[in-house]
């Protein structure tokens, strides 16, 4: 028998490899397109017609009422798209997440502006921080209502225009905190206490939760006046998984 | 009325330093504590109301070291728009119970009555101690409240219910408002306490030949405002525990129903918020009474002795103190003109509020009448009350317009209403404080006050306070409402200048007022030893050592043989003749032809 | 120093009369049928006021310049008439002048209050809420539908507590953030607080009025210039009570047909 030809063997041996490491790393591009691996994605939709949501009159905050002229606004209770798109629903792990609360690193910010909560829902983690500010030219006072006797307390305090953020964090799930201006009363927005991770769809209805390790969960949807609905979902490893939901309008 | 005295209680002189100078039943230690806490608390009532004008005209200033007191209420600094109300609400509870109930009346009162009418002691000399610590543990009760929760209450020295009955209506209004309301129902105690121990005093304790009418006319306010004060602080103690009974035990005596707060509807029904209205105001008309009558009455007491002869007529001054007492008790709707009860009662109130003008006018005829021939004699004490009597007379011509409801439905609720009480309030009250001060310091502490100093401390308060409350009142009159945190509202703009103008003032003032507080401190210590009667006064405060000794007057009780007020004195070996002096001289009062 | 006490009073009497003389500083004009007589009363009680603080601070003054600082060994005497004639002038004319000004007082006071407004009267319902004011118009069939507060949800901009659904007398009510009149009409205010004290004050209407919670309150006006004007409210009703105001419009009858007519697509 020939002895093997070392330089052949490592030649040989060197390709594969290459080529092994081509094919995974092209591989792996491929799944970076959304959506992106251990998340998931989804539309909420709204099946019906929209309840009326009345225009809001700023005339007492000229300030305010300037901004809107040219685009009046009205109440965001229920925000649908042509195409049936609910905006400001939260999608949230409600059971099965047994990781530790997300270490949320980003810090939201809560912003007043033209006399309106931007955004009108936004989703948190418990012991996330996140900023109160306060763009427009005149005070406002920021008053969440978490559930009286509940683990989460009401606080109440003003922010003159200019005013440094104010930092803020909840202690304990809540679905939902709703957040008034007592200056402005038309003002209205939700926070929404989690654990774990969360995404907010958008004006076309989209969301998206990143972060998940595979695994068996129950999604909820929040809407704030529609209510809640669930839906079991698996995420495999290496697969993306999607979800959606239908809001029916009352 | 009989002029035999009854004797006070008798006690040997006190041993130890904390029966010396800390529970005392002496009345004058008593009194220079009550002084002390006033003094206190009218320095931190001033700064409050420094902050609020700073506040007012630079809204985004930042305080440096508030943040320190409030992060929530002043974050970096600056005040915010609860924060206002809430310094605005201790500066006007500090003010009119701790500075002008606790001063005139019980600082001075409680020193000099006693030894005005020639007595050892207060009638119950331990309820007289028990009457300071009481107001004592009223004021760390009200001053907790900057340090606890949300702070301090927004409602204001009046409180109106619903907005203090319902602890959801406001930062502050939690905890801060019972706090508030616990040190005001304390604080009536100490003042019921005190009442009862003047009247008593005033009426069994006079020395022999003291008969009422010899009583010197700062004695005279005195009593009548214990009278006074009797009735209008036992209104207010149950009022204030049916409001923390509304806060805390679930009951509705301010509270209706169908009321919406929070966007939650509060479990309450039945209550009135006018019943809280009327309960505060049949307190709070006489309380403002109470606050100046002593001030009157001892401005009187100093003006005669300035001018060295006698007011044209003593009994119109008693008279007039006792009609202002008795009609007090009838003027109280007119703070609730426009609150909704039946309009008919607003021209029943009206009508004696008007008619009150009378006998103040009367006071401030005889004062100035007086004046006319007389040997005025100019001195810090004299200068500040003859400065009383301007800004007397200043402060009350504004409630002429206020008296009448047509005109309230205009200047209600603005800065008109604010200058009018501060002018009588703020100001008058306190020139009479101050005239007392200087009067009275050689007396109470054996050291004479420099007299370059209390001057320059008149010029710059007179001047001043003329600069700070006279623009109220324009203010007013264009319609500024009060109680704002700020001044967004369009009409309010052009304002503004003016408003800065008055803070200024005021920082000033406030100033100069560190003068009279430098000279006071150096004084009780280093001033010039006091005579026995550095003013030639003729009442017997001034026929006993400076200071008097533990029991007034060395254990043998003077006899009075004259009215009060002999200057002017033909034949006299000075030019007045002491109350208790045996000299048998045709003096003023006896003379018909002077009078 | 006596005189110069005197001097500095003086000047400090003119200089505080000096705003009031030359009308630097005073309320606004009255747009109200009712107002005049509220303007005449505070123009009569200005003159008096002023009379007595003038005479009282000047007179003072030059008492203190006469009688400080006098050479020892002066005589001193008494005022002529002593107090008798003092006492008796004072009950005489501040007396008479006082009970004048509130007698005259009351007619100004009963019109607002003693005369009820005229039967085609329009009601406009006012709402005062810790920190806005909103009114509701009745709509065609001239009927207020039943207030439910626990209905109001501020979010959804029910403020009044409406229930549409179920009260025909409410599904025709418009809700609006401003107060439009028609000038020259009479209007009845009915008025009444969500949460606790308030008060509606309109400076150029020469109105003002309490919020009492659990009360049903009326007030009534009527408008005699076309104009934007602010109400604003007076009684101290927590951190926003320095922001809580309306606009008053009151325009031309066509122009508020208009207007109401605008709102009412906006319920």
């Amino acid at each position: 028998m020939k002895k093997p030809n070392l330089y052949r063997v490592i030649g040989t041996l060197s390709a594969v490899l290459i080529l092994a490491f081509v094919v995974t790393k092209s591989q792996r591009s491929v799944r970076a397109a959304p959506p992106p691996e251990g998340g998931i994605a989804g539309t909420v939709k709204l099946e019906g017609t929209a309840p009326h949501q009345r225009p809001i009159d700023m005339s007492k905050e000229p300030a305010c009422a300037a901004v809107h002229k040219a685009n009046p606004v009205t109440t965001e209770n229920v925000v649908a798209g042509a195409d049936g798109g609910l905006k400001n629903v939260v999608v949230y792990i409600s059971e099965g997440w047994s990781g530790s609360p997300e270490a949320a690193t980003s810090t939201p910010t809560w912003d007043q502006k033209g006399c309106q909560y931007i955004p009108h829902v936004m989703g948190l983690d418990v012991n996330q921080h996140f900023k109160v500010t306060n763009s427009d030219p005149t005070s406002h006072n920021i008053h969440p209502m978490p559930k009286p006797g509940g683990p989460n307390h009401e606080w109440n305090k003003s922010q003159p225009s200019g005013a440094p953020p104010i930092d803020a964090v909840w202690g304990s799930e809540e679905v939902a905190i709703h957040v008034k201006c007592n200056i402005h009363p038309w003002m209205s927005g939700y926070m929404v206490v989690v654990k774990g991770p969360y995404g907010v769809s958008d004006d076309s209805g989209s969301f998206k939760i990143e972060n998940v390790p595979p695994g068996n969960y129950t999604l909820t949807a929040w809407q704030e006046t529609l209510g809640t609905q669930t839906q079991k979902i698996t995420l495999a490893a290496g697969k993306p998984s999607t979800a959606s939901f239908t809001f029916k309008a009352k | 009325m009989h002029d035999v005295s009854a004797h006070a209680a008798h006690h040997t002189p006190p041993q130890g330093f904390l029966r010396k100078y800390v529970f005392s039943v002496d009345h004058k230690v008593i009194g220079k504590q009550y002084y002390g806490l006033g003094l206190l608390a009218v320095m931190i009532g001033m700064a409050l109301s420094w902050l609020m004008r700073i506040h007012l005209v630079w809204p985004n200033f930042a305080i440096p070291g508030l943040q320190w007191l409030s992060s929530a209420g002043a974050p970096g600094g600056v005040i915010t728009p609860e924060y206002y109300l809430q310094l605005m609400t201790m500066h006007g509870t500090l003010m009119v119970f701790f500075v002008l109930t606790n001063v005139p009346f019980a600082g001075f009162g409680n020193f000099f009555l006693p030894i005005q009418i020639g007595a050892e002691d207060m009638a119950f000399p331990r309820f007289n101690m028990m009457s300071f610590w009481v107001t004592f543990v009223g004021f760390c009760v009200l001053v907790a409240a900057f340090f606890v929760g949300d702070g301090p209450p927004l409602s204001g020295w009046t409180a109106y219910a619903p907005l203090s009955a319902l602890p959801g209506t406001g930062p502050g209004q939690a905890m801060g408002q019972t706090l508030w309301a616990i040190s005001i129902a304390v604080f009536c105690i100490g003042q019921l306490l005190g009442s009862l121990n003047f009247i008593t005093t005033t009426l069994d304790l006079r020395t022999k030949g003291m008969t009422l009418m010899r009583m010197p006319l700062c004695t005279w306010a005195w009593f009548i405002t214990s009278c006074i004060g009797l009735l209008a602080f036992a209104v207010l103690l149950p009022a204030c525990i049916l409001l923390i009974l509304d806060r805390v035990a679930g009951t509705s005596f301010f509270v209706p129903s169908n009321l919406v707060v929070s966007d939650q509807l509060v479990n309450h029904s039945g209550g009135s918020p006018l019943l809280w209205q009327h309960l505060f105001w049949f307190f709070g008309h006489p309380e403002v009474y109470i606050a100046i009558l002593p001030a009157a009455g001892i401005v009187s007491h100093i003006l005669v002795n300035s001018y060295r002869r006698p007011l044209l007529s003593h009994k119109a001054i008693i008279y007039c103190m006792m009609g202002i007492g008795f009609l007090s008790y009838m003027v109280w709707g007119h703070h609730m003109f426009l609150s909704g009860m039946n309009p008919f009662s607003a021209l029943v109130f009206s009508f004696p509020t008007l008619v009150i003008t009378i006998p103040a006018t009367i006071l401030v005829l005889i004062w100035i009448g007086s004046l006319y021939g007389s040997n005025l004699q100019i001195n810090s004490a004299s200068l500040f009350a003859l400065g009383f009597i301007s800004m007397f007379v200043s402060g009350g011509v504004s409630g002429f317009f206020l008296a009448q409801p047509a005109i309230d439905v205009y200047l209600h609720g603005t800065y008109f209403v604010v200058g009018h009480f501060h002018m009588v309030m703020g100001v008058a009250a306190i020139f009479g404080m101050f005239a007392g001060t200087y009067f009275w310091a050689p007396k109470m502490f054996g050291r004479m006050m420099n007299e370059t100093l209390g001057k320059i401390h008149f010029w710059g308060t007179f001047v001043g306070t003329y600069c700070i409350f006279m623009p109220f009142h324009y203010l007013g009159l264009v319609g500024n409402v009060r109680r704002y945190s700020a001044f967004v509202d369009d009409y309010l703009a052009p304002l503004m200048p003016v408003h800065r103008f008055i803070t200024i003032a005021a920082l000033a003032t406030g100033a100069v007022q560190l003068i009279f507080v430098y000279n006071l401190a150096y004084s009780r210590f280093k001033g010039k030893p006091a005579p026995e009667n550095p003013w030639q006064g003729t009442s017997l405060e001034w026929a006993t050592s400076s200071p008097p000794p533990w029991d007034n007057f060395g254990g043998k009780l003077p006899v009075v043989y004259h009215d009060p007020y002999q200057y002017g004195i033909e034949g006299s070996s000075g030019d007045y003749v002491m109350q208790n002096s045996p000299e048998q001289i045709q003096t003023a009062r006896e003379d018909k032809k002077l009078i | 120093m006596g005189k110069l006490v005197a001097v500095t009073l003086i000047l400090i009497a003119i200089g505080s009369a000096i705003p009031i003389l030359a009308h630097i500083w005073v309320p606004p004009a009255d747009i109200s049928t009712h107002g005049y007589q509220i303007d005449e009363q505070m123009s009569d009680t200005m003159v008096e006021a002023g009379i007595c603080f003038l005479a009282a601070q000047i007179i003072l003054a030059v008492f203190i310049w006469m009688f400080s600082d006098r050479k020892p060994g002066t005589k001193i005497n008494a005022f002529p008439g002593g107090a008798k004639g003092l006492v008796i002038g004072a009950f005489l004319l501040v007396g008479t002048e006082v009970l004048a000004l509130g007698f005259f007082g009351t007619k100004a006071w009963a019109t607002i209050y003693f005369t009820p407004p005229a039967a085609d009267a329009m009601s406009i319902q006012v709402q005062a809420g810790q920190f806005a004011f909103y009114f509701r118009y009745p709509g065609p069939d001239g009927k207020f539908g039943p207030l439910h507060p626990e209905k109001i949800n501020e979010a959804n901009q029910n403020i009044f507590g409406l229930d549409v659904d179920n009260d025909p007398a409410s599904k025709d009510d418009i809700v609006t953030a401003e107060m439009g009149v028609p000038v020259n009409k009479e209007v009845r205010l009915l008025m009444h607080a969500k949460d606790v004290g308030h008060s509606f004050y309109v400076r150029e209407l020469r109105i003002q009025q309490d919020f009492v919670p659990g009360l049903d309150l009326q007030l009534h006006f009527t408008a005699t210039k076309v104009g934007r004007y602010e109400i604003v409210c007076t009684q101290l009703c927590g951190l926003g009570h320095y922001n809580m105001k309306a606009y008053l419009n009151v325009m031309s009858q066509p122009d508020y047909d208009a207007w109401i007519k605008q709102q009412a697509t906006m319920q």
